[in-house]
């Protein structure tokens, strides 16, 4: 242990890692005993601010190729943990098949941060208010999870609205590296809108994000899947405002439900950012503008 | 102090060989290690833009960045976007439009900006907005900041041809 410049007591990395092969890297993380190192954009203000301490090893997974990329394969949509989100804001692939991650990708820190963040750290970073979760949720995406047992790589897929436990927290275990998050390809009448809210466009941590994501056929909505972000300790969906809407047309008399609804789904609590009342508020808000939305188009 | 390792990479068009901490960020080891002031230090969380450099031709907040991950990539900072006879066509509009005034948040504006002009020469005045989102000024405000970037605009002086940036070159090749 060493004290640095403000007396904190900090642990020393006795190695620092920068393998090119997944396997390797999750050799390196077998002990559980190693931070992960990508983008860095979490990792370095929240270690500097001692919010996080590091652990013995830190591991870049950055040079690790399969680690990097969009790729639609068999119906189903697979994009590598390391993938920036300047990737995903400017995939063509994506833009195609599920516009409301280019358009959360948009509303992402800045230019700056999106060139180095990656998709997987903003969802192992776990915050209430991450851009990328609830569009995610929106998809029915799930992350794949790796580790190295019984000299061999295994690896589970978690649904990601099981994945969060609370601000900072998932069910990965600390031997365990997200690879992908994957998603099926949405239907071709699959609609999705992403809103998010801050006094400004950019570098804005979120008070409250909703998505919404639904088949529309013939002026009806089915499997619909609202999320929202900054509501409660995890990102989560909104079951009570997807009830209200699942196989209603979409006029003014379900909006109104989805709206009420909301009361139920949302929890939020008063922070710097804003008090709890305003949070509701901007839900309700958000809901029946995400929906009016889509009934315009 | 945790393990050092020993980095390779280009830094405006140099080869660099250094060792360096594994917690240090790049921004620290321009200014401290190779005592290349240009790019500043200012909130050193990522919210201001003032230690805007290019790595790999993309631009990212240096202070956010681990030295360590510098290995083996090409390192643009504002030192290294200069003309040949001068100061690039970038900073030159950033004097003409009186773009600056304490100077601080000037270096990432401009690294921005001629990253923005670089993948998209005719940027509008709204491209050049959002792109510059990232970068905080504390005293004069936007406008001309965007009066300059949007004289820039247009001339190709970002994507090389004439009055091109050294970008990436050695300054004493030119």
């Amino acid at each position: 242990m060493t004290h640095d410049n403000t007396n904190r007591v900090t642990p020393e990395i006795s190695a620092y890692l920068a393998p090119r092969r997944l396997d390797e890297a999750l050799q390196a993380m077998a002990d559980g005993d190693a931070t992960v190192l990508c983008g860095g954009t979490d990792l370095a203000p929240q270690t500097e601010s001692g919010a996080r301490q590091y652990k013995a090893k830190l591991l870049n997974i950055r040079r690790i190729d399969s680690l990097h990329g969009i790729e639609i394969k068999g119906g189903e949509i697979r994009i590598g943990a390391a993938t920036t989100i300047s990737d995903i804001r400017r995939s063509a692939a994506l833009a195609e098949a599920a516009p409301v991650l280019t358009e959360a990708a948009g509303h992402f820190a800045s230019e700056q941060i999106r060139n180095a963040a990656s998709v997987g750290g903003n969802l192992c970073n776990a915050s209430p208010a991450g851009d990328m979760s609830p569009p995610l949720l929106t998809l029915d995406a799930a992350v794949e999870l790796a580790c190295w047992r019984d000299g061999a790589m295994q690896t589970r897929r978690v649904a990601l609205d099981q994945f969060f436990l609370g601000p900072g927290k998932t069910v990965k275990q600390p031997e365990e590296l997200l690879t992908a998050v994957v998603f099926k390809q949405p239907a071709a009448d699959f609609v999705g809108r992403f809103r998010k809210s801050g006094p400004r466009p950019a570098l804005e941590i979120s008070t409250v994000s909703v998505a919404f994501g639904a088949r529309l056929v013939q002026g009806k909505l089915s499997s619909v899947r609202v999320a929202m972000g900054a509501v409660a300790p995890t990102p989560l969906r909104a079951r009570h405002v997807e009830a209200a809407l699942e196989g209603q047309p979409l006029n003014d008399a379900a909006i109104a439900a989805a709206v009420a609804a909301t009361a139920q789904d949302a929890k939020p609590i008063d922070d710097v950012r804003a008090s709890a009342w305003y949070r509701a508020h901007l839900v309700r808000v958000f809901v029946e503008e995400v929906l009016n939305d889509v009934r315009r188009d | 102090m945790s393990v050092e390792t020993e980095i390779r990479f280009r830094l405006n068009g140099r080869e660099v060989c250094l060792k360096v901490p594994a917690t240090m960020k790049t921004l620290a080891m321009l200014r401290d290690k190779l005592g290349m002031t240009g790019t500043k230090y200012a909130c050193g969380e990522g919210e201001c833009g003032a230690c805007t450099i290019k790595v790999d031709g993309k631009t990212v907040n240096s202070c956010l960045m681990y030295a360590v991950d510098c290995d083996g990539r090409e390192l643009v900072t504002v030192e290294g976007l200069r003309a040949p006879d001068g100061l690039h066509p970038v900073q030159q509009a950033f004097v003409d439009h009186g773009a600056v005034q304490c100077g601080f948040c000037t270096p990432g504006m401009i690294v921005q900006a001629h990253y923005l002009l670089e993948n998209n020469p005719g940027l509008t005045r709204e491209e050049a907005q959002r792109g510059l989102e990232g970068n905080l000024c504390r005293c004069t405000g936007y406008t001309k900041v965007l009066d300059a970037v949007e004289a820039v605009a247009g001339k190709g002086a970002c994507a090389g041809g004439k009055g091109a940036c050294l970008g990436g070159r050695a300054p004493d090749a030119a």
